[in-house]
């Protein structure tokens, strides 16, 4: 006990934490909540895995590693990450070591009703006031609360009223601190306002090579009344980095979410993705493809909450465990009392690639209304023989069969990605990590 | 061209193949008949590669080197191709990126360059005509959801793609109603060229009347017990194995 709170006191009592809660005039409009979080931080702590929700994910080893918050400094330049950007004309905000690059990122040509900023240069905008900090809940999510108390910068998307942008928005979010031990809490808002509909893919990378890196997201999203977002996650970076991710999506009524999350790097991976339907007739897509290889772990909890009725929600997971890899999924669908006519289905099919791999899937259904379907299912096998003989009576060597194999387990959760180009820089990825 | 020398094999620890002795020569087709649990479907896997099938005894020598010491990828790029009796389902992967990937993996192991998708498009629609497949069937994944009939006339447009120089046809007309039967056997006849040698496995002395073998041979208990030309075909049509079994019975027993 007394070395958690030694890690809450050295992650809390660190420079930027008291700049933040003590100091900058800026977050006066959002002291009492850091505040808040910060106090709930405290008294949850980091869970164990006497934790139900993290039964199979050990993060304890985060309280014994004396992380110190980012020093935000900014090397990239445009020019340095332009081959890391989803498609040419990508508009681009650098997020590097936690806060934005405005040098490397390209925000002054925004298509009419489209706003990218920072939480600094945005605080008297309404929907910020109205919506930051307020979706992602700091009292029962630990790293929430953590990130809700340590966080620095935050970048705000917001899409205006009947405002359609076609061109993907990409929030590059690059660790390129060579120090060890660092701690980056990322946060961000994306706003898409009534009939408004936008693309935004996620890349985490890290370029150091720094011996312990703990990465702690969270991300709300808002799909207002007959609005669509595409949305896409990579997660890409070093096998020393633990990466927790909370994504929490609010639906209106008549809205559309596509959410992809593609766990290709990292050394722990834990996604927590929230998704409420709160009104009548939302459509909701979460694909999420894993390859965890070595000693990675990789987790997904995710939970689709039917609120209303009408709506319909689709889930399709995918695992490529190899080596002494361990991959988790547990996804949980709640429909409650009042969402009759709910259409929600889920399916996990994991494929372990060696006699080491370990993957733990539980489906979770809990429906209390009474006219609904829903249906899920897992599966986890072994790559077929069958088909790997057949590749190879063709000529097709045993590693490139293997790689055109798991390729194709792959690529059903590509094809949902919507946007072309992104689908294609994600395919080229995923094809390089399968060599 | 191919020389099988008293080549035994077991499956799951039965033996399946027994001595078995068999010449392929250029341009040769030879047909292989024999009642059911003779071997025949053995001696194609074998021939192709496939780990479950222990050899154990014998040698096989195609083009002068030892085919039971070379891996499934290495005989196919040195030129075997297996026409499979079940062609495998492969969901998400599509038959024209397959069979490019394949193209291209037999030409590097020739020393020849890759093709580049229009070369490789120009032949692939080519060859489609052989077997009379539509465009839709190649950009649809590996068998999937094809019928029988498409599956085999996948596999022969597979053959056609990767021009062996032995083909190997493992029960391809079976379940094949006349139609069928008769692409496949037009896209076969298409690839004799007076050096391409073929075996061709079969039930029915039907496919012969289309694809006219130079040799017959009937496989019982893991040999070759009687060779013929076709007439042979015709014989067993009309009189079925059991003449054949009791000979070769006869002979064992005495």
């Amino acid at each position: 006990m007394s070395t958690l709170q030694e890690t809450k006191n050295k992650i809390l009592t660190s420079a930027v934490f008291e700049n933040w809660v003590n100091a900058s005039p800026r977050v006066n409009a959002f002291a009492a909540t850091i505040q808040e979080a910060a106090h709930s931080f405290l008294s949850q702590g980091i869970p164990t895995t006497k934790h139900e929700e993290w039964k199979y994910t050990n993060v304890t080893r985060l309280a014994q590693t004396p992380f110190e918050i980012s020093a935000n400094i900014n090397t990239l330049t445009a020019a340095a990450i332009a081959n890391e950007k989803v498609t040419a004309d990508a508009i681009v905000v650098v997020i590097e070591n936690g806060i934005i690059n405005h040098a490397a990122s390209n925000l002054s040509d925004l298509p009419q009703g489209l706003m990218i900023g920072s939480i600094h240069d945005m605080l008297e905008n309404a929907e910020v006031k109205k919506h930051f900090l307020q979706h992602a809940d700091y009292k029962t999510e630990p790293f929430v609360a953590l990130n809700t108390a340590t966080l620095s910068d935050a970048v705000c998307i917001l899409a205006a009223a009947n405002v359609e942008v076609d061109t993907p928005i990409q929030l590059m979010i690059v660790n390129t601190s060579t120090e060890a031990n660092v701690y980056i809490p990322i946060r961000v808002l994306v706003v898409a306002d009534k009939n408004s509909a936008i693309q935004v893919t996620e890349t985490f990378s890290s370029t150091g090579n720094n011996a312990s890196t703990f990465v702690n997201a969270v991300i709300e999203v808002m799909v207002a009344d007959n609005a669509k977002v595409n949305y896409v996650k990579l997660q890409d970076e070093s096998e020393n980095t633990t990466h927790i991710n909370y994504h929490r999506v609010a639906m209106a009524r008549d809205s559309y979410q596509h959410l992809t999350t593609l766990s290709l790097g990292g050394g722990l991976i834990r996604n927590n993705l929230n998704i409420r339907l709160g009104d009548v007739n939302c459509t909701a897509y979460l694909n999420g493809l894993t390859l965890a290889r070595n000693n990675q772990l990789v987790d997904h909890h995710t939970v689709v909450d039917h609120a209303m009725p009408h709506c319909y929600s689709n889930e399709l997971y995918k695992n490529l465990i190899d080596d002494q890899a361990q991959g988790v999924f547990n996804g949980k669908i709640f429909v409650r009392k009042d969402a009759q006519k709910t259409n929600a289905f889920q399916s996990n099919k994991n494929l372990l690639l060696s006699d080491d791999a370990t993957m733990n899937a539980k489906p979770q259904l809990e429906i209390f209304a009474d006219d609904v379907k829903c249906s899920h299912g897992a599966t986890t096998g072994q790559l077929d023989d069958e088909s790997l003989f057949y590749l190879r009576a063709r000529g097709i060597g045993e590693d490139a069969a293997r790689a055109l194999l798991n390729h194709a387990f792959a690529a059903e959760v590509m094809e949902g990605i919507a946007h072309e180009g992104v689908k294609e820089k994600m395919l080229d990825i995923l094809n390089e990590k399968l060599k | 061209m191919l020389t099988i020398k008293d080549l035994k094999a077991s499956v799951e620890e039965k033996q399946i193949l027994n001595g078995l002795n068999f010449e392929v020569k250029p341009g040769e087709v030879h047909a292989i008949m024999g009642p059911n649990g003779s071997g025949k479907s053995t001696l194609a896997s074998v021939l192709a590669g496939r780990e479950e099938y222990e050899v154990t005894g014998g040698e096989v020598m195609f083009n002068g080197e030892d085919l039971l010491e070379m891996n499934p990828e290495d005989r196919a790029r040195a030129g075997v191709f297996l026409a499979f009796q079940y062609p495998v389902e492969i969901p998400g992967v599509s038959n024209a990126n397959f069979l490019k990937t394949a193209v291209n993996e037999v030409r590097k192991s020739k020393g020849l360059e890759a093709l580049d998708s229009k070369q490789f498009l120009k032949i692939m629609q080519e060859k489609m005509k052989l077997v009379e497949m539509d465009k839709a069937m190649t950009q649809r994944s590996v068998n999937e959801g094809f019928s029988g009939g498409e599956k085999k006339r996948n596999e022969i447009f597979q053959m056609a793609m990767l021009e062996p120089s032995l083909a190997i046809l493992d029960e391809t007309d079976s379940g094949l109603d006349i139609d069928a039967l008769r692409i496949v056997a037009n896209g076969v006849n298409a690839l004799r060229d007076g050096k391409r040698s073929f075996i061709v496995i079969t039930h029915y002395q039907r496919l012969l009347d289309y694809i006219v073998p130079d040799f017959v041979h009937v496989l019982y208990k893991g040999r070759i017990v009687k060779s013929g030309t076709k007439d042979l075909a015709l014989e067993l049509e009309e009189k079925g194995y059991d003449w054949i079994k009791e000979e070769v019975d006869a002979t064992l027993n005495a």
